[in-house]
């Protein structure tokens, strides 16, 4: 390892799944507070930062670095939708290698819940306002919902491969395995791949198990060089790749139904990394529903195109399978603020410190993790390493 | 296409530039527009300035009105009016033979009649006076 290589030190998460008493700004502070004090670092050792929002007070990186009190000579507010923080991971590697920065705080907080309810997937989304405008005018008035939008991709997929709903429902069922070991998990009890196929259709063919949960909640980490990280509190986990890429934005523009940009970036990762797939010991994907799930794993090559649904039920993602996802109990179960790429990175960052508890992978030595933004749109993949 | 007019409208309603307006303006006379590039050929929608392949302007073209499900959801759950009073309701993307993919609500037959390369055509609902947005429905 060489001395400017990227690393992270430090991961901090603000109070989950519901937490009434914070506001989306108090998610940053809490989460930064956190990372800060994983890694003995103080605040004023930063000197970079990155942050992107969904909207509202928090949503702007200068606003929030301000409302932090960061002195910054790097600042990113590249906003990919939940894969934000995939595509932060991937600049501050660079910046941080061509010493533009020395520490770099990635921040992301969120009072979803509190604030506006269960209302993204089944409305939100399309309360736009009396008028609509630019590629809007020809979606808004059709009424998609958000999950609507995610079905049509389960739809093609499964016309197109025969994919089934049961394929789907074991990503859920695996996930929920996984929360159940997870104290602050919104949703611990053991669901079967019946209850997710019993649970109320919420737009063909996706069910309301297939959805992940809307949650409030933040996190931060905090991303240095492997020189500095070396008397630092925690064992740094390595960046050891990281790519992404765009398809389209809106749903109506995705060029090939069952295929996103990991497809692309996941291949430039593993190259920089030197891996491949057979390498990754646990995976962090995000999992907004299963369908995202199923389409960033063949994507990313952990199995071809197509045979995703019978790769997952043999069961391979599950605690103890050789590929387990979301050890964290994924937003499917635990924790999704509206967007989830930064808790990708702390859970897995958590696996390869070899703190994840219960949920402990035995070795882990590489993870994965692969965010996906807007509608499989905007895919940022990052492979971390044990040092 | 056929145009219904004088229907009330309750979801939100496009509010095009005057770039964008020739597409409503069409869709209200019963044409169906896209766009096709002069320079490479390329089809596209929805309507933009620019050719998304070779960056040329891109002309009008007039669509056949006719197309087939691409891929599909039936929507069950929308707590937002005016659609929560619809469900459940169609929302496809159409693939038209001229290259290009529409989101539309497939309506005149029953969701579960619904699938993967249903036969469809388009037909117009004006939503203020001039101005059009398409719909489908089984082709006749």
């Amino acid at each position: 390892m060489s001395a400017r290589d990227p690393v992270i030190v430090g991961v901090g998460l603000s109070d989950y799944p519901v937490a009434p008493h914070l506001s989306t700004p108090q998610h940053h502070a809490q989460a930064m507070q956190r990372a800060l004090a994983d890694c003995g670092l103080p605040k004023r050792a930063l000197d970079g930062y990155c942050s992107a929002g969904m909207g509202g007070a928090g949503a702007e990186a200068v606003a929030m670095a301000e409302y932090l009190g960061i002195d910054h000579r790097y600042i990113d507010s590249t906003m990919t939708g939940g894969s934000s923080f995939e595509f932060h991971v991937q600049h501050a590697a660079a910046a941080l290698r061509q010493g533009l920065c020395e520490t770099v705080l990635v921040t992301y907080g969120s009072n979803f819940l509190s604030a506006r309810g269960r209302t993204l997937g089944t409305g939100g989304f399309a309360a736009r306002g009396a008028h609509v405008h630019g590629a809007d005018m020809f979606q808004a008035p059709y009424g998609l919902s958000l999950v609507g939008a995610y079905a049509m991709v389960a739809r093609r997929h499964m016309h197109a491969y025969g994919t089934k709903p049961e394929h789907l429902a074991e990503i859920a069922v695996g996930v929920r395995e996984f929360a159940g070991l997870n104290p602050l998990a919104m949703y611990r009890d053991p669901i079967t791949v019946q209850d997710v196929l019993s649970s109320r259709m919420i737009a063909d063919p996706l069910h309301k198990l297939d959805c992940c949960v809307v949650s409030d909640g933040g996190g931060a980490f905090v991303m240095t060089t492997a020189e500095r990280a070396r008397d630092l509190r925690q064992p740094a986990v390595r960046v050891l790749g990281a790519a992404g890429g765009q398809t389209h934005w809106n749903i109506s523009q995705m060029p090939d139904f069952t295929r996103s940009a990991a497809a692309k970036c996941a291949p430039e990762t593993f190259a920089q990394a030197g891996l491949t797939p057979a390498d990754v010991d646990v995976i962090q994907f995000y999992d907004s529903f299963t369908i995202t799930v199923l389409t960033l794993l063949e994507d990313c090559g952990f199995c071809p195109k197509g045979e995703g649904g019978p790769f997952v039920a043999e069961g391979h993602l599950r605690r103890g399978g050789r590929l387990p996802l979301n050890t964290d109990g994924g937003g499917l179960s635990s924790c999704h603020s509206g967007m989830r790429g930064v808790f990708l990175i702390i859970e897995a960052v958590r696996q390869l410190r070899g703190q994840a508890g219960a949920a402990q992978v035995p070795g882990a030595e590489v993870a994965m993790c692969a965010g996906s933004g807007g509608f499989l749109s905007g895919i940022g993949t990052v492979l971390l390493g044990k040092s | 296409m056929e145009v219904i007019r004088g229907q009330e409208w309750k979801r939100p309603k496009p509010g095009p530039d005057a770039f964008e307006r020739p597409f409503f303006e069409a869709a209200a006379r019963g044409e169906l527009l896209y766009q096709r590039c002069p320079k490479c050929g390329h089809a596209q929608f929805y309507p933009r300035a620019v050719c998304t392949a070779c960056g040329a302007d891109p002309e009008w073209a007039t669509a056949s009105g006719r197309g087939a499900v691409h891929t599909y959801t039936v929507v069950r759950q929308n707590g937002m009016p005016p659609f929560k009073d619809e469900l459940p309701y169609v929302v496809a993307m159409v693939e038209l033979p001229e290259g290009v993919r529409m989101m539309g609500n497939v309506t005149g037959m029953s969701p579960d009649e619904v699938g993967v390369g249903t036969k469809l055509e388009a037909y117009a609902v004006e939503f203020e006076p001039g101005l059009a947005l398409p719909f489908w429905r089984p082709l006749r």
